[in-house]
């Protein structure tokens, strides 16, 4: 249970770290934008050398951002079987294999590659941004950047906080689940055998009292709060004051070049 | 004397081959016998919580064995099944663990896992029940309307249901009041007594240790520099200091009436031989 290495941030000094969390935020959304945008090998080769670029930066091994892949293999499975076989070539083209109700042409090979390569290019950016950035700092890139919603009454800070406390209580709930478990396995539990339907009721025993602690912690959390008076974000001053320095203008506009390239180049019809 | 619980060359490494790597156990040997009161502590992180889930088989060796009167309980899936059944363990805070609707289904969730029948079940959650003295009429209530002390009296029986010939429990009385604390370490002892079980307790209240322990173990990083009766132990007072424990308040008494220069025995450590000592040493009559 202690491994969880999805999205798990890896502390560092790079400039990809220092760089302000809001910039990482829209410069990973505007790099998604240009993803779509990408339709060729060039335009591929563009926004896959970017990310190169980024990973080389941020001193974050391939190996790790690797592993992070394994937990998506079956989407990007399934998506690239559909891709090659659902896809119908140009008129005219000859499909390359066609057996019972199985034809692949061509195109569907080079759809089905772009899928594999968008998705798992997708995924290595957002992963970039999490193994880069703390959770507590992208909980207030992203309150500081949807702070212009409190205008049509989005409670923006409420939904930051909920945010922070639920990252925050992850490691907690998972070492509260490993001890009810080895409580609960003293007393002769199996969790580990029998069919489906067993070892579904055999959580039972682990679900109650975990959600009782969860509920109590609030309850706690909650009064603590509570006492040290704090009321939603009115009013309220931060501890991390986030600036822009000189390079996250700079990253800004290589975001934006970035799309206007890709989009330009797919315009080129490359 | 055959030990009943032994371990040999114990070592146990957490997360092995990652940047979190670090030593647990380093080649423990203790041995553990039939019928004894056994007395663990340690400070947070000597690794104490780390052993005692070696002993019934929830955690597993790096290296070194563990052996269930003589038998290495990793030997066989059954014999590690077994091992859960005959060690029972109580861990620390066992009233969050509680889940079933009623007081009585609670505790015979162990006894239920073993595969008992219900007769042999309903004797021994009654049983159980009886021993950490909860009435009858709160079988039928949810552990969840219980006060804090009942609950943890609910959690102690339904290891006590399964009636393991080692009982092992962790600082049972954590967040206890005085009264509460009395309780279960009479309703413990009672256990012990009655069913001539081996019982092992992890604390780190010197008093309670020296109260009710026939032999301590001390564990500091990973390793047992320490074991004996409680006598012993506690005339390494300066040793125990530095491991980050205590000695009992009535040895640390003694320790510095003799350093003063009193003539008396230097291996007090309760308030009874305390007693009896000072009435000794000023030549009165002990009754």
């Amino acid at each position: 249970m202690k491994d969880i290495t999805l999205g798990q941030f890896f502390p560092g000094d790079t400039v990809v770290h220092r760089l302000d969390p809001r910039t990482k935020i829209v410069f990973t959304a505007l790099y998604i934008v240009a993803l779509f945008l990408a339709k060729s090998y060039v335009s591929y080769g563009v926004v896959l050398g970017v990310l190169a670029l980024c990973v080389a930066l941020s001193r974050i091994k391939v190996k790790v951002l690797l592993r992070g892949m394994r937990a998506v293999i079956f989407i990007v499975a399934i998506t690239a079987l559909l891709n090659l076989f659902y896809t119908a070539g140009a008129p005219g083209e000859a499909p390359l294999f066609s057996w019972w109700i199985f034809t692949v042409y061509p195109a569907g090979v080079r759809a089905a590659a772009f899928m594999i390569l968008r998705i798992l290019l997708l995924i290595s950016c957002t992963f970039l941004l999490t193994y880069t950035t703390s959770p507590i700092l992208i909980t207030d890139g992203l309150e500081r950047l949807l702070s212009p919603l409190k205008k049509i009454k989005v409670p923006v800070h409420e939904l930051a906080m909920m945010m922070s406390i639920a990252l925050r209580f992850i490691p907690t709930l998972v070492e509260e689940t490993d001890k009810i478990m080895s409580a609960q396995r003293a007393r002769g539990a199996d969790f580990d055998t029998g069919n489906l339907a067993r070892r579904a009721k055999a959580l039972v025993p682990l679900l109650v009292p975990l959600f009782i602690s969860a509920f109590r912690r609030a309850d706690e959390l909650a009064i603590a709060m509570e006492c040290r008076c704090y009321h939603g974000g009115e009013g309220r001053t931060r501890l991390r004051q986030l600036k822009f320095a000189a390079i996250d203008y700079a990253a800004f506009s290589w975001g934006i070049a970035l799309c206007v390239i890709v989009w330009a180049l797919a315009r080129c019809g490359l | 004397m055959e030990p009943i619980l032994e371990t040999k060359k114990l070592c146990h490494i957490y997360s092995p081959g990652t940047p979190f790597e670090h030593g647990a156990l380093r080649d423990v040997d203790l041995a553990i016998y039939e019928g004894e009161f056994l007395g663990v502590m340690g400070r947070t992180g000597s690794g104490k919580s780390t052993l005692i889930q070696h002993l019934n088989g929830l955690l597993k060796p790096t290296s070194g064995q563990v052996l269930l009167r003589g038998e290495d309980i990793w030997a066989s899936k059954e014999s590690t099944r077994q091992a859960r059944f005959q060690v029972g363990l109580v861990f620390q805070y066992p009233e969050y663990q509680l889940f079933e609707e009623t007081v009585y289904k609670d505790i015979a969730f162990g006894p239920r896992n073993m595969g008992l029948d219900d007769g042999e079940i309903d004797r021994r959650v009654r049983q159980a029940a009886a021993f950490v003295e909860l009435p009858e009429s709160v079988l039928e209530q949810s552990p969840f309307d219980l006060s804090g002390g009942q609950k943890r009296r609910v959690a102690i029986a339904g290891v006590i249901a399964m009636e393991p010939s080692v009982l092992i429990l962790d600082e049972p009385t954590a967040g206890l009041d005085p009264v509460g604390t009395e309780h279960i370490l009479g309703n413990i002892r009672d256990y012990h007594r009655s069913k001539n079980a081996t019982v092992i307790i992890v604390s780190h209240s010197m008093e309670e240790m020296a109260r009710t322990a026939e032999r301590l173990v001390v564990v500091h990083d990973g390793r047992i520099p320490l074991q004996g009766p409680p006598r012993e132990i506690f005339a390494h007072g300066e040793e125990l200091e530095e491991m980050g424990l205590g000695v009992p308040q009535m040895a640390r008494v003694f320790h510095r009436l003799r350093a003063m220069g009193a003539d008396i025995d230097p291996s007090v450590y309760t308030v009874e031989q305390a007693r009896d000592a000072i009435l000794t040493a000023l030549g009165k009559a002990v009754e």
